[in-house]
């Protein structure tokens, strides 16, 4: 069958099982908009491309699906960078779609060209310019087979505008066409058994064993297999910023998220184990501290299906590469083995007991407000969370308030959180939570922001009214870039270098109501729990409420950057009793 | 530049990366190795016996980063189809050095004779100027390289090493990453 460049674009995307995308028209991509119209995807008009990137994240984090964002060339290619960089720094699976100006016009600095591929290649896991119509069947497959195998991550294919138009005949390749055309690529699936024995050996000799979680178990669907291991071992967990959800933060075996800003008895227990398992998980420096002080006395067993990350910061003394879940589970029958073979678990319970200890003595916590003081962002936090209907979504921006979620949100069900771990992206929260909200309609969606965060990528609401995508928006407004306000309050000696923001202006809710928004403003505790009401009732529109909160408030635990985890810093109220924390 | 003799412990490792020849898989090895800051020795891209693969001979500085963290951020470009790690003790190394030397009718005599010695090649001879060609161990190119500079070197290109293991019985082609089936 004869068709178009543009033509067989759409077709493959609809193919590969995309139903939505993300993306804004111009003048390369032109050709690929028009065969769009008679598309069973959804199109989703954003207002920056930036925004489509994100939607395309929070898409594939709640759906586990590639998402896919489709821009022209020249400013939305360069718009897109930021979404990539972060889809790859958190392994998100996503299928990027730029123009590119006509083959003819390469080179010549022609208007709105830019070396995209170029500019994306160290934040994609895979790019390529196609110069053939021809071609795109097999360039679309390759990069959603690329973008959601081994460790997933985002793809961009570059197509010129001529190669939209020109004519080609419809080929799709099969499986195993695909495969062979990438010869360098085959990821490791299935752990190295002798590796898995080893490993299922060491979890029954330790005596103070921790299970360390990272986001690579949700990529790899494998948050049953895990809650199987635990229980088996009676080992507790930590699940970090990328992990939250993938333990249930109600199991007694949960100990909540470890490192910068973990809870103290996820830090601790880690810093004293003498065997961290870890997870899908890859030693981050907000993890570590300094690494030379971290765990050790811990032996580590490092389950990964990145062969990268074993060894890249802390060697492991038994290394898997391999999915996480056919591991654990690998993991899981070994030790079955071992014990139906007369092998015994060690004795865990002093291990236990030290937890349960630093679990009572060190909770999270914050001082509440005295009557007539300004708001807590952790009391609405807990309003919030305690109101959320079942299953609900949480998104955050980027500084104190996206820790203070990972803190105070209780995340049961894998797939319930949705933030910008590694890049740490201030702007994420609107559009990934609009992605998300796209992803799973029926889910209630709520995304917490700071005032920063908020005024980069606003203007998605407009996206979000205009397309009927009823997400909710919490605004920590401290009226200050409160994170770095929180380094320069400790570290800084007080001395505040532009992060003051305004406390009313912008004005948040005409700003809301202006985007077809409801906007509700909300200035004392009584306030809190009818908005909180009010705003979750609301479900034809989005909704935004704009909590004016405390701008002195400080994210505790902290463990300065630089510094071990043995020095982290309690709430002051817990400072006096921190010798216990051994 | 400098490399030791490859008797002692060498201070360098040479990979043999087959690639995809595609687009940009140079730009895309190049910028792994200055994005994650590896020091390059040298580097030669040729291509091979197979039309669909390149071969890229990359030579690394091992103190600048542990090599395996080099081989697996490598082996994770989809392009790079097999990594090998050639022991310098157990294989081929060639370079090939070109030389435009300062030779009047005086000297142009002891340049042609260390030419000579060396067993390399007079390309062109001018009035005060003679350009010179040698191939071999890149160890032996040092040495040519270290005596011509007595004459003054006007310009000099050298190609960077390429590399095949040994074929003798003990010849050992570790093969870091290869192909998993
Ligand atoms: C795009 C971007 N620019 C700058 C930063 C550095 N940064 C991290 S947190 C933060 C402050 C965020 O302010 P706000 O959104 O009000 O959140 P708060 O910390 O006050 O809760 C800044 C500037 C970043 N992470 N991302
Ligand atoms: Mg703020």
């Amino acid at each position: 069958m004869k068709m178009t460049g543009a033509q067989a674009l759409i077709k493959a995307l609809e193919m590969e099982g995309t139903e939505v995308m993300f993306g804004l028209p111009g003048g390369c991509i032109l050709p690929a908009y028009d065969p769009l119209l008679d598309s069973s995807i959804r199109h989703i008009l954003v207002r920056h491309e930036q925004g489509a990137g994100h939607m395309a994240e929070g898409y594939a984090h709640v759906t586990g699906r590639p998402g896919v964002a489709m821009v022209t060339s020249g400013p939305a290619a360069t718009n897109m960078v930021t979404p990539l960089c972060d889809a790859y720094m958190d392994s998100i699976p996503m299928v990027c779609i730029t123009g590119q100006v006509p083959t003819s016009a390469i080179g010549t600095d022609a208007f709105q060209e830019c070396d995209t591929v170029g500019i994306t290649r160290s934040v994609t896991k895979h790019n390529e310019l196609v110069m053939s119509a021809q071609d795109l069947p097999l360039a679309i497959r390759q990069a959603f087979h690329i973008a959601t195998t081994g460790r997933p991550g985002p793809t961009l294919i570059d197509i010129p505008k001529d190669v939209l138009q020109n004519s080609m005949e419809w080929h799709w390749p099969t499986d195993a066409e695909v495969i062979d055309s990438l010869p360098g690529y085959r990821p490791t699936m299935k752990g190295h058994p002798r590796m898995i024995k080893e490993a299922a050996r060491l979890i029954l000799e330790s005596e103070r064993p921790i299970l360390y979680v990272g986001g690579g178990v949700l990529k790899a669907r494998a948050a049953e297999a895990l809650l199987e291991l635990a229980e088996l071992t009676n080992i507790h967990v930590v699940t970090t910023l990328m992990a939250r959800g993938a333990f249930p933060d109600s199991h007694p075996l949960c100990l909540g998220m470890p490192g910068m800003h973990g809870t103290a008895s996820a830090i601790t227990a880690m810093q004293q184990s003498d065997l961290l398992v870890a997870l899908g998980a890859r030693f981050d420096d907000r993890i570590t501290g300094k690494v030379s002080s971290f765990a050790q006395q811990a032996k580590i067993i490092h389950v990964d299906i990145d062969p990268a990350e074993q060894g890249k910061v802390r060697r492991p003394d038994v290394p898997i590469v391999g999915d996480c879940r056919l591991v654990i589970e690998e993991i899981v029958k070994a030790i079955r083995e071992l014990l139906a073979t007369g092998s015994t678990q060690a004795d865990t319970s002093v291990w236990k007991s030290r937890i349960s200890g630093w679990r009572e003595q060190f909770p999270l916590s914050y001082e509440p407000s005295e009557p007539g003081e300004a708001l807590k962002p952790q009391f609405c936090l807990e309003a919030l969370r305690d109101s959320a209907p079942p299953d609900t979504i949480l998104v955050s921006g980027v500084g104190q308030h996206q820790m203070w979620s990972s803190q105070y949100w209780r995340f049961d069900k894998p797939y319930t959180w949705v933030n910008s771990g590694g890049l740490g992206t201030m702007g994420f929260s609107v559009p990934a939570a609009i992605g998300a909200k796209v992803g799973r309609p029926e889910a209630t969606v709520w995304a917490i922001d700071g005032d920063g965060c908020f005024q980069m990528t606003a203007q998605e609401l407009v996206t979000a009214s205009t397309e009927r995508i009823p997400v909710k928006v919490a605004i920590l407004n401290n009226s200050y870039l409160g994170m770095v306000r929180q380094w320069q309050e400790m570290f800084y000696e007080e001395r505040y270098s532009e992060v003051y923001l305004s406390p009313d202006t912008p004005d948040f809710v005409k700003w809301a109501e202006a985007m077809g928004c409801v906007g509700i403003r909300v200035d004392s505790p009584e306030e809190v729990q009818p908005a909180i009401d009010r705003a979750n009732s609301i479900d034809d529109r989005p909704v935004v409420v704009d909590f004016r909160v405390a701008a002195s408030e400080k994210v505790f635990p902290m463990v300065p950057a630089g510094f071990g985890n043995d020095d982290l810093l309690l709430p002051p109220s817990q400072m006096a009793r921190k010798e216990f924390l051994r | 530049m400098s490399v030791t003799s490859t008797t002692s412990q060498p201070n360098y490792h040479i990979l043999s990366v087959l690639v995809q020849n595609r687009s940009g898989v140079l730009a895309r090895v190049a910028g792994l190795f200055a994005r994650r800051g590896y020091n390059i020795f040298s580097l030669a891209v040729a291509p091979t016996e197979d039309d669909a693969l390149s071969r890229i001979t990359i030579v690394v500085d091992v103190e600048s980063t542990p090599l395996e963290q080099i081989v697996k951020q490598l082996f994770k470009l989809i392009e790079v189809v097999k990594i090998s790690e050639l022991d310098p003790r157990r294989s081929v190394e060639r370079e090939l050095l070109l030389a435009t030397v300062r030779a009047t009718c005086d000297d142009r005599g002891q340049v042609v004779e260390l030419a000579n010695i060396f067993e390399g090649k007079i390309l062109a001879v001018g009035a005060d100027a003679i350009t010179v060609s040698l191939d071999g161990h890149p160890d032996k190119l040092d040495d040519f390289e270290e005596l011509l500079r007595g004459y003054g070197i006007v310009e000099l290109q050298r190609t960077g090493r390429v590399a095949l293991p040994k074929l003798d019985r003990e010849a050992r082609l570790r093969a870091v990453k290869g192909k998993v089936v």
